[in-house]
């Protein structure tokens, strides 16, 4: 496919075409038009800046746009997951591309026309539907976080807020609500569970109790206004609103739905966590968690009012109030709660601080409305012992130094 | 005028307080309806939207290839131990290590840890169940060539690493009926989730 340049230079005298041409150093500023005669948008670079922007036309209207190239924002890769970058948020929603991603064989490469959703078992009539069925169905939309709950990282003093908790993002989701399609399939009276099965090389597999299908799960084919992203299960995953996030499984190919759980290797040997010696099972529900966003590590303040941010959320329903202490858990003070405050979602919180230059510890601790407060680090070894596991959603605390300096306090 | 009024009274005050009550929602109420007042969004629904097609038996068999502990979803065939060594040299060990113990993607078979070391969670001192070795073997695994075991080469691995960790005899056959009988030792701790919100940490 062949790049033609729109003739800007008639418009634009003072773009030279060498900075339109221009390769990755000096990417070009403008707009190019491949051979369908589409506008498409490309990254404007440091260089690129004129002098004066009021002195040129800009960028002409493009098919898609583009996040300037003086945002760096980007996710934490390694090799099985890949980790959103919580201190670089504004608001509630997580754009599509910074979503957090976990999967256990890589993103399936998978064409809409040719994936199907076979639901059977239970039921009284086993179907298959397209994609494009799933769409004719009545939809519903609904703005909640995925937690991984996996989700914790603590044990030095260089972690940003993304390395300490980036498993945890917020879009809104849509799609047809599990119970339209339980309805249309007629689910028998003794089924009890339902496997959900993805079909990427994982073939993974979760147990999930049939409460849930009816309760709130949507089979969701959108993320934020768009088709979802493959990271997150295009073209169909299943979603569960507060549950830990493996078990809303994407890319999802399969539900059989059974009178009992199939304990398979993610609920088993994967995604348990060891207490006092037992082992937890079918630990669905993530507990109320909180993190001061800003100021954290590597961030630098300076002295005079500070608005400490952070996100709050509960997979067990609303968030009622956010305390932050500034003088390492002396005294608890309530941050404000950007509305709208919404079931199973991340809420901003906000609590303007006067930072007088003393050496210091800050932190956060939400309150849900089953009245569950947020543990220290110290509870949950208290509650669970020490072999640690999934769903640690210790208060995590940031400390200043008189320099401005904010460092991660390691958990002990 | 006051047959009008009535009227208005009636779908004003009345029918948002009869909606709620209403086990059903009939498509010919007056729609005096706003989006605070709408019955349950499922109470209009059809009995069925006629979307999707009948999933033929041969499809589901083709794709259901789960197995519960009970056993349901094994197929044919069997395996034992020695079988399931030799599979298991040719394919397993770049990454779960010689005897399934030390591999780069994780232990398989439990050892005596290091000193001072946890011992690492494997199949012999973790895993509920010995059905999962199959189910999860036979879906995901090798993990650079999934899904590309046969039934019987799964059956010899799962003896193979049943053996391994000293669940079972070298001469035990693992086939349909014997897998769900094995007891695995980790199963007896296994409890189901108990947190349920409210003050308490758990
Ligand atoms: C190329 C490397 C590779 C090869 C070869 C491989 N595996 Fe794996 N195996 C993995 C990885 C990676 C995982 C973890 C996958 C995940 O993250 O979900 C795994 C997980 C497993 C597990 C689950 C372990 C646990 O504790 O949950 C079993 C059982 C297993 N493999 C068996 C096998 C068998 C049997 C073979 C040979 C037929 C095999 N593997 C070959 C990489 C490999």
């Amino acid at each position: 496919m062949k790049n033609k340049l729109i003739e800007i230079g008639q418009i634009a005298p003072k773009f030279s075409r060498r900075k339109l041409l221009g390769g990755a150093a000096t990417a070009a500023v403008a707009i190019v038009q491949t051979a369908q005669g589409k506008n498409i948008q490309q990254a404007i670079t440091v260089s690129d800046v004129p002098d004066d922007p009021t002195k040129v036309v800009g960028t002409l209207a493009g098919e898609v746009g583009t996040r300037s190239s003086f945002e760096k924002v980007v996710k934490k890769p390694s090799d099985i997951s890949s980790r959103s970058p919580l201190q670089d948020f504004y608001g509630m929603i997580t754009p599509s591309d910074l979503h957090f991603e976990r999967h256990h064989a890589g993103v399936p490469a998978i064409a809409p026309h040719k994936h199907e959703l076979l639901i059977h078992g239970l039921v009284e009539k086993p179907l298959v539907f397209k994609i494009s069925d799933l769409k004719r169905f009545p939809s519903v939309s609904r703005i909640a976080f995925l937690e991984c709950s996996g989700n914790y990282r603590t044990g030095k003093e260089t972690l940003t807020p993304q390395e300490i908790c980036g498993l945890t993002s917020q879009s809104e989701w849509t799609g047809v609500k599990l119970s339209t399609l339980f309805r249309e399939v007629g689910v028998k009276p003794n089924a009890s569970w339902f496997l959900a099965e993805g079909g990427d090389a994982a073939v993974m597999t979760r147990s999930i109790p049939i409460k849930k299908g009816w309760d709130d799960a949507i089979i969701a084919y959108a993320q934020n206004g768009e088709a979802l992203r493959p990271e997150q299960g295009y073209p169909v995953r299943l979603f569960l609103p507060g549950w830990e996030g493996n078990t809303s499984v994407k890319w999802l190919r399969r539900l059989e739905l059974s009178d009992a759980p199939f304990m398979t290797r993610e609920e088993t040997s994967k995604y348990t966590e060891s207490v006092n010696g037992k082992v937890r099972q079918f630990s669905f529900d993530i507990d109320a968690r909180s993190i001061i966003t800003y100021p954290s590590y590597p961030q630098h303040i300076e002295r005079g009012w500070v608005e400490i941010r952070g996100l709050a959320w509960s997979g067990r329903g609303k968030v009622v109030q956010v305390e932050v202490s500034t003088n390492a858990g002396k005294t608890w003070q309530l941050a404000r709660l950007q509305e709208p405050i919404l079931d199973k979602a991340h809420v901003q919180f906000r609590y303007l601080w006067e930072w007088k230059g003393d050496a210091t510890e800050i932190m956060s601790r939400v309150t849900d409305e089953t009245g569950y407060v947020q543990p220290t680090y110290q509870q949950l070894i208290a509650a669970r012992g020490a072999d640690g596991g999934y769903h640690f959603n210790p208060i995590a605390s940031w400390q200043i130094k008189p320099d401005g300096s904010v460092l991660h306090k390691p958990e002990k | 005028m006051p047959h009008t009024l009535s009227r208005v009274l009636l779908t004003v005050v009345l029918l948002p307080l009869l909606i709620p009550t209403l086990g059903v929602f009939r498509a010919d109420t007056p729609t005096q309806l706003s989006p605070q007042n709408m019955p349950s969004d499922t109470a209009h629904f059809p009995r069925s939207f006629g979307l999707g097609r009948a999933a033929t038996p041969d499809e589901i068999k083709k794709l259901d290839i789960d197995v519960r502990p009970d056993g349901k979803g094994l197929p044919t065939g069997s395996g034992i131990s020695t079988k399931g060594k030799s599979i298991f040299e040719a394919k397993c060990t770049p990454c779960h290590g010689v005897g399934g113990v030390g591999g780069p993607n994780g232990s398989l078979v439990t050892s005596v840890p290091a000193a001072g070391k946890r011992s690492e969670r494997t199949i012999g001192n973790y895993w509920p169940y010995a059905t999962t070795i199959f189910d999860y073997v036979r879906r995901a695994m090798p993990f650079n060539a999934p899904g590309s075991l046969t039934n019987e080469e799964v059956y010899h691995l799962t003896a193979y690493l049943l053996h391994a960790n000293k669940i079972i005899d070298e001469t035990t056959v693992i086939d349909a009926t014997s897998l769900p009988k094995v007891v695995m030792p980790a199963q007896k701790s296994f409890i189901p989730d108990d947190r349920k919100g409210g003050p308490e940490i758990k």
